[in-house]
């Protein structure tokens, strides 16, 4: 159920460079950092079609914008806390005002990138380009989710965003990802959890605990944040009555703040966050951090059970 | 006057800039809102561009070779849409919705609402960028098109109008020509007391751009120096235009009060009636 762990931007590279040798019209980009975003996979074999433009994070994104428009795919490539936060209204403007057929993958999203410290670790990135109209929002959880949404957004057009860790992530998909449609890991009655990227595997690690003792636990991965699977929530929210979110992500505008809007709004059912709490993050081995900031198996558990003592399922 | 421009040719495009002009003032004030002296200082610029020097066609915007136009200073959006609309792109009837709710002439240019606009700009520093994006492409498929990008001197404040200026310096995109509208004005006064962008033709120089400075008001200038654009062929050239906020209406010219400030009702008509007449005839 929960394969070996394995790297996202590895797959995102690979996929990348298959998508080069499908689509001549393809232009790649990156601000250098193509060694640990993995573009330069393409770069190497397509030398023609990628610009590595250098530290200039908000111009890359209007020049892919330029190129898109003229009728081309565009993949733009840097670390979460430039592409989201430094160029934020060139994405804003350029490339979503634009209708731009942009995709920027972003890596190193999230806590995890560890050792670089909280200046790096962006966990707001999420709701920031949730936010912005006709973006496709994706939060792949393994290698094999980040390969089928590489490709998945190429074949729609506009603007997506793909948020990669820098960890290597156990895989716990088989990579049927689709845009829009959550993915049921694990089918429960008694409570679901919702998670997006590095924390799905943890969610499925609990799931397990809690099926020992009795307790079925549903696991939905929604890494397709935007479109968001809202029948499957409201579905989840009917059937199993709570909803746990882990997300690495700050709770105040992920995809916690997400999934208990939908709630409130449609069928309310009592709703957890576990996320990183309005806090900047800071050096640190990658999942201590995880663990320091609140996102540890631990917390998992105990939100787990006062989920289900409000429920009346445990005492 | 330099060799090879036809007197005819200047002042046809003189009393077209006049007619846009006059447009600018008509929009701003059924609006009021917009902004007036940035329009009139660029629309000589926008003139010799839509009427002379790009190679597009109103009955095919969609013409994979036409030349490009961004507007970067995409609050000048009057003088290009009546450009446009004089042209034949859009009706000059529709002149009238401006920044009215359901108008494709939206307050900043909008290519999705009106689809002879290239690009959508307003926020600043990014319309460079995506000019260069427009550039490389016609080199990667080796397309004849050229792109033009107009840029304000308030802009040349923004740090991302310099990395965008670098990449085409650093792709020597040859194809793609830089027009600075330096009006040297800006919202809350001269650019030179607030955030003095000076010596900018050194500056576009130093980034690889061969650079040539004119008076942005004089058609002889203005299509020369796009004519040695054409001729420059190792890198993108840039073209320093040295002009007159609020340029043609009197009472405007020069002032920073008219960069968003609309006219009022005998502001207007005093405007429209200096404008009716060629500038020679003015004391």
């Amino acid at each position: 159920m929960i394969g070996p762990a394995e790297s996202l931007r590895d797959a995102y590279g690979k996929a990348l460079l298959e998508l080069g040798e499908k689509d001549p019209n393809l232009v790649a980009m990156d601000a250098d950092l193509s060694g640990s975003t993995r573009t330069i996979l393409f770069g190497q074999r397509f030398p023609k079609r990628f610009f590595d433009v250098g530290v200039m994070e908000p111009t890359m994104m209007s020049i892919a914008a330029g190129l898109a428009l003229q009728g081309r795919t565009v993949y733009a490539s840097t670390f979460a806390v430039f592409a989201a936060g430094q160029a934020y209204n060139f994405v804003r403007q350029s490339i979503c005002y634009n209708r731009a057929n942009v995709k920027i993958v972003a890596t190193h999203g999230g806590l995890l990138v560890g050792a670089d410290g909280g200046t790096h670790q962006i966990v707001e990135d999420i709701g920031l380009m949730r936010g912005l109209p006709g973006m496709t929002v994706i939060v792949p959880a393994d290698a094999p989710t980040t390969r089928t949404a590489t490709f998945a957004v190429a074949e729609r057009d506009g603007p997506a965003y793909i948020r990669l860790t820098r960890e290597n992530l156990p895989t716990v998909t088989d990579g049927s990802f689709r845009i829009g449609k959550a993915a049921e890991l694990r089918s429960g009655s008694d409570l679901t959890i919702v998670a997006v990227g590095s924390l799905v595997a943890r969610g499925l690690e609990v799931a397990e605990e809690l099926s020992k003792v009795g307790v079925s636990t549903r696991v939905l991965d929604f890494a397709s944040v935007k479109p968001f699977d809202e029948p499957a929530l409201l579905r989840a929210a009917r059937e199993t009555g709570a909803i746990l979110v882990l997300e690495e992500h700050s709770v105040l505008t992920g995809v916690g703040a997400l999934v208990a809007s939908t709630t409130s709004e449609n069928y309310p059912v009592p709703v957890r966050r576990v996320g990183v709490p309005d806090l900047f993050g800071e050096s640190g081995e990658p999942w201590a951090l995880m663990d320091r900031y609140g996102m540890g198996k631990e917390r998992i558990r105990n939100e787990a059970w006062e989920l289900l003592r409000g429920r009346g399922k445990v005492q | 006057m330099p060799e090879g421009v036809p007197v005819e040719l200047v002042r046809s495009l003189e009393a077209t800039a006049r007619e846009i002009r006059q447009e600018v003032i008509r929009m701003t004030y059924a609006a009021q809102s917009g902004h007036p002296g940035g329009s009139l200082s660029v629309t000589d610029l926008v003139t010799a561009l839509v009427f002379h020097e790009l190679r597009i066609d109103p009955a095919r915007i969609d013409w994979p070779d036409r030349d490009r136009l961004v507007l970067s200073k995409g609050h000048a959006s009057p003088a290009l849409y009546a450009a446009l609309a004089l042209r034949g792109f859009l009706p000059r009837e529709e002149l009238s919705s401006f920044r009215q709710l359901g108008s494709r002439l939206q307050g900043h240019v909008d290519r999705t609402k009106l689809p002879c606009i290239e690009a959508s700009t307003g926020c600043l520093g990014q319309g460079i960028g995506m000019a260069v994006g427009m550039a490389l492409d016609a080199r990667l498929r080796e397309a004849p098109y050229r792109t033009y990008a107009i840029l304000g001197d308030g802009e040349c404040q923004a740090g991302p109008t310099w990395e965008a200026l670098m990449a085409g310096g650093h792709y020597r995109l040859s194809n793609l020509v830089v027009i600075l509208d330096r009006n040297g004005l800006e919202t809350d006064g001269s650019t030179e007391s607030i955030m003095g962008i000076e010596p900018i033709a050194e500056k576009l120089r130093a980034f690889r751009y061969h650079t040539v400075e004119i008076d942005g008001h004089d058609f002889p200038q203005i299509l020369g120096a796009l004519a040695e654009a054409r001729r420059t062929t190792e890198g993108p050239t840039a073209i320093v235009a040295r002009t007159v906020k609020g340029k043609g209406v009197s009472f405007m010219e020069g002032k920073h009060q008219y960069h968003g400030k609309p006219p009022n009702k005998a502001e207007a008509e005093r405007a429209l009636a200096e404008l009716a007449r060629p500038s020679e005839a003015r004391p």
